[in-house]
């Protein structure tokens, strides 16, 4: 293999790529060149409309309708992809292209068998027959990990986990042996420690098979974790390209430098010292079951939610609840802002004991915890003004209306959008700038515990940075509560005083910042800082 | 930016807006133009139109002037169009509300009832209504909102359901806005889209009913409709043309001019749309 790694697969020559009219610039991608070589996996990088992805969908000839190249080219095994016909761009993708997409819920078919997917990919391309496709589904599900294979092949898609699902995905695309493999974002979706298993079933399937990988990500950690080289990418243009630990050590573009300098930092957090006054939140045993409702003939399913779950937050604490998918943590944040009604266990706040209260008791003592919201654009009413949805709080608590905008106009002004946001509608604001007004909305009515749930996760790692420094800066002004859930632990080092690490419902260790990340005493604590990615990787000391 | 300058925004819209204000001044101006009874008799039947002065529409069956009936009809056909649409609206728009922001028990109970009225026939319901409380306008209107309105109930039910776990309305509830005013201020103007949508072909099909009723000889006796109209001149279609297309062409028109409507006002209500344009 090692005599061919210098052949290159695949090669972009001065690609410009333009956008349909009225959208936000002309060119999705601008002069854009590199190349792809055998054995090798090229990492390009982006936030949000770099047009990481739109190279990579001239390649497959799938780009969206009304986008199209307008300039150089794209060469694959000697010819120029762009003048390809659909008809000779389908033939090659598969067979000699294939593609990992994030999400592989929907790349896969739900109503059809895992093994009759795998075995269409052949079918497609006509070859093998019916019974030498299952036999080589069943070995491609072998070589992508799948554990019980010869179940696997007979199951449908959703009764696999997210890291299973992937695995077969990319069983589909290796499924025809192809010389490149583009992987879009293949991790995204996916949790920490899942994400680790299917970076390094990438890795080690490129060198078996001395695959040229394309590999996209925002995720400067996946780059650390397994580029060769690395192409950075900002509005449409290459900013910075080179050998990855180049890159990622020493990197020559501003950008680039604060692209590296955002990621949460690697580095221990600084001891805080702990806060030793007299608890704000005291949960005590909070219990909660999901139950979906039985049908005639099936018995109902039980979830345990939340087992036993006893924890403290003391006032101006800021405390991280840390855990994969199906961990409880999500649970445990709306039970606390009551949007869920725990089963049983007490939920003290200040010392009033918030579990059980129901209806207009309820709703009185509301405005005392409030949370900020995962995703920016589902959490703010399309058809509401900006300044109403801040103020809607206040006033359904009895403040007079114009006294409540003028309110909403000053927070807008502290979370730095100015007061002249209050008239605009949510749509006008970016990802970013729309938690910043979640985070006004929650400010809105004093709270004196605010839940953040997975409230960066959603941005951009820049914006993700900004947004943490303005959480942390109100924290310290405000002197705030913060009750703060994530899935990154990285993220949770930076803004968090403790740490609670949460595994199927239950707390499995916590302490402060410091000590989880130093000494962590539980297993599935050590697993989950050892998936993080990039963690031994030669980043460039963050600032 | 004002109200109607967004919607005027719409092209279509304007058009609508403006066919459906002639239907309108066709029926204030018909007591003007054609101050006799449009079911007066006042010259030879079948008379084609444009073959005599007066007459431009010609004559039916009976040897009434189609003009006058035409613009007479306007009135009740739109009244009755509208109206009944309107009071589907308030019966189906709250009960479907309720059924889908609450669901469980209150949801069962709500959709069991609407469903006792889907399971009877449209058509059949509504005669039997119509004859139960004497052909009159009123009774007209009553029946056929009451025929019409569990798929308002439906649709805004699905539509609840799908956007009452959406995060600005958990935001809502946890700013400790009532149910009543999440309901009103954060859900509802959020499922107008496809409720506009509905009403105006609801407008139509009530004008379609009104005519098949009218047919049955379940009409109001004493006003001319362009349902009445269709219905009488259905067995001469092939001698006389023309008595059922010219109420057939102002039904079309009157739909689809309410259809464009609900289109603009849809684009108008909406924050982001009305923007970018």
């Amino acid at each position: 293999m090692s005599d061919t790694a210098t052949e290159t697969v695949l090669s972009i020559r001065q690609l410009s790529v333009a956008l349909p009219k009225g959208a936000d610039r002309a060119l999705a991608v601008e002069d854009v060149s590199y190349d792809v070589k055998r054995g090798e996996i090229m990492c390009v990088v982006g936030e949000s409309g770099s047009g990481k992805s739109m190279a990579a969908n001239t390649v497959m000839g799938l780009l969206p309708k009304g986008v199209r190249p307008v300039q150089g080219e794209v060469i694959f095994e000697g010819q120029n992809l762009i003048t390809l016909t659909e008809k000779q761009h389908r033939a090659l993708r598969g067979l000699k292209i294939g593609m990992i997409f994030q999400e592989p819920m929907t790349a896969l078919n739900p109503l059809m068998r895992v093994g009759a997917q795998i075995a269409e990919v052949f079918e497609a391309h006509g070859k093998l027959t019916p019974k030498q496709r299952q036999a080589r589904a069943l070995e491609l599900l072998i070589e992508v990990g799948i554990p019980q294979p010869e179940k696997a092949i007979r199951a449908y898609p959703f009764e696999l986990s997210g890291g299973q699902r992937q695995r077969v995905v990319i069983a589909m695309a290796l499924a025809l042996e192809p010389v490149l493999l583009i992987a879009d974002e293949p991790t995204t979706a996916l949790d920490v420690t899942t994400q680790a298993q299917i970076l390094e079933l990438i890795r080690d399937l490129q060198r078996r098979r001395g695959m040229a990988v394309m590999f996209i990500t925002h995720d400067f950690g996946v780059v650390a974790e397994i580029a060769n080289r690395v192409c950075v990418m900002r509005h449409g243009q290459i900013v910075e390209i080179g050998e990855a630990s180049e890159v990622l050590g020493n990197p020559q573009n501003e950008y680039t430098q604060a692209l590296i300098a955002a990621i949460p930092s690697n580095a221990v957090p600084p001891h805080r010292e702990a806060n030793t006054t007299a608890p704000l939140l005291d949960i005590k045993r909070l219990n909660k079951v999901f139950r979906s409702r039985g049908g005639w003939f099936k018995a109902s399913r039980e979830v345990r939610a939340l087992d036993d779950v006893s924890l403290t937050l003391a006032r101006g604490e800021t405390v991280g609840i840390v855990g994969e998918s199906g961990s409880g943590k999500s649970t445990l944040g709306r039970c606390v802002v009551r949007l869920e009604h725990p089963d049983d266990g007490e939920l003290l706040l200040d010392g009033v004991n918030l579990s059980q209260l129901k209806g207009d008791a309820l709703r009185r003592e509301r405005h005392r915890v409030q949370m900020i919201f995962q995703d920016p654009y589902a959490s703010l009413n399309p058809r509401t003004r900006v300044g109403m949805a801040i103020a809607q709080g206040p006033i359904a608590n009895g403040t007079p209306k114009a006294q409540a905008l003028k309110q909403a106009g000053e927070l807008l002004d502290m979370v730095g959008l100015g007061a002249s946001a209050v008239e605009r509608y949510p749509h006008e604001f970016s990802g970013g700038q729309r938690q910043r007004i979640g985070i006004a909305r929650a400010l809105a009515l004093n709270p004196e515990l605010i839940v953040a749930d997975e409230a960066v996760s959603a941005l951009d790692v820049s914006i993700q940075a900004q947004v943490l420094e303005l959480l942390e800066e109100l924290k310290q002004r405000l002197s705030l509560s913060l009750l703060f859930i994530t899935h990154d632990l990285r993220v949770a080092a930076q803004i968090c005083d403790r740490i609670v690490v949460m595994q199927h419902g239950r707390i499995v260790e916590q302490g402060s910042a410091e000590q989880i990340f130093l000494h962590p005493r539980e297993a599935y604590t050590r697993s989950l800082l050892e998936a993080i990615p990039g963690r031994d990787a030669p980043v460039a000391a963050t600032a | 930016m004002s109200f109607f300058a967004r919607f005027a925004q719409n092209r279509g819209a304007l058009v609508g807006l403006i066919i459906l204000l002639m239907i309108i001044a066709m029926a204030i101006l018909a007591p003007l133009l054609f101050p006799e009874s449009p079911w007066r008799m006042v010259q030879r039947p079948f008379l084609p139109p444009m073959s005599q002065d007066g007459f431009p529409l010609g004559t039916d069956t009976m040897g009434r002037n189609v003009a006058a009936g035409l613009m007479h009809g306007a009135w009740v056909s739109l009244l009755i169009g509208l109206v009944s649409t309107s009071v589907a609206l308030l019966i189906g728009v709250p009960l479907g509300a309720i059924a889908g922001y609450y669901g469980g028990l209150i949801d069962d109970i709500l959709m069991r009832f609407t469903e006792f009225f889907q399971t009877i026939p449209n058509f059949a319901l509504a005669i039997v209504l119509v004859a139960i409380m004497q052909p009159s306008v009123t009774s007209i209107v009553l029946a056929i909102a009451l025929v019409s309105w569990p798929p308002v109930a439906r649709l805004v039910r699905a539509e609840f359901m799908s956007l009452r776990h959406r995060e600005y309305v958990e935001a809502a509830r946890l700013v400790g806005q009532t149910n009543s005013t999440i309901i009103l201020r954060q859900i509802l103007p959020n499922t107008l889209s496809p409720i506009i949508v509905l009403a105006s072909l609801m407008v139509a099909t009530a004008i379609l009913l009104e005519s098949s009723l009218s047919f049955l000889g379940l009409g109001d006796p004493n006003v001319m409709s362009w349902g009445y109209m269709i219905g009488a001149a259905r067995t001469v279609i092939r001698q006389a043309w023309w008595l059922s297309f010219f109420p057939g062409v102002a039904i079309l028109l009157t739909v689809l001019a309410l259809n464009l409507v609900g289109e603009g006002l849809d684009d108008a209500l909406n924050p982001k749309l009305s923007r970018e344009r």
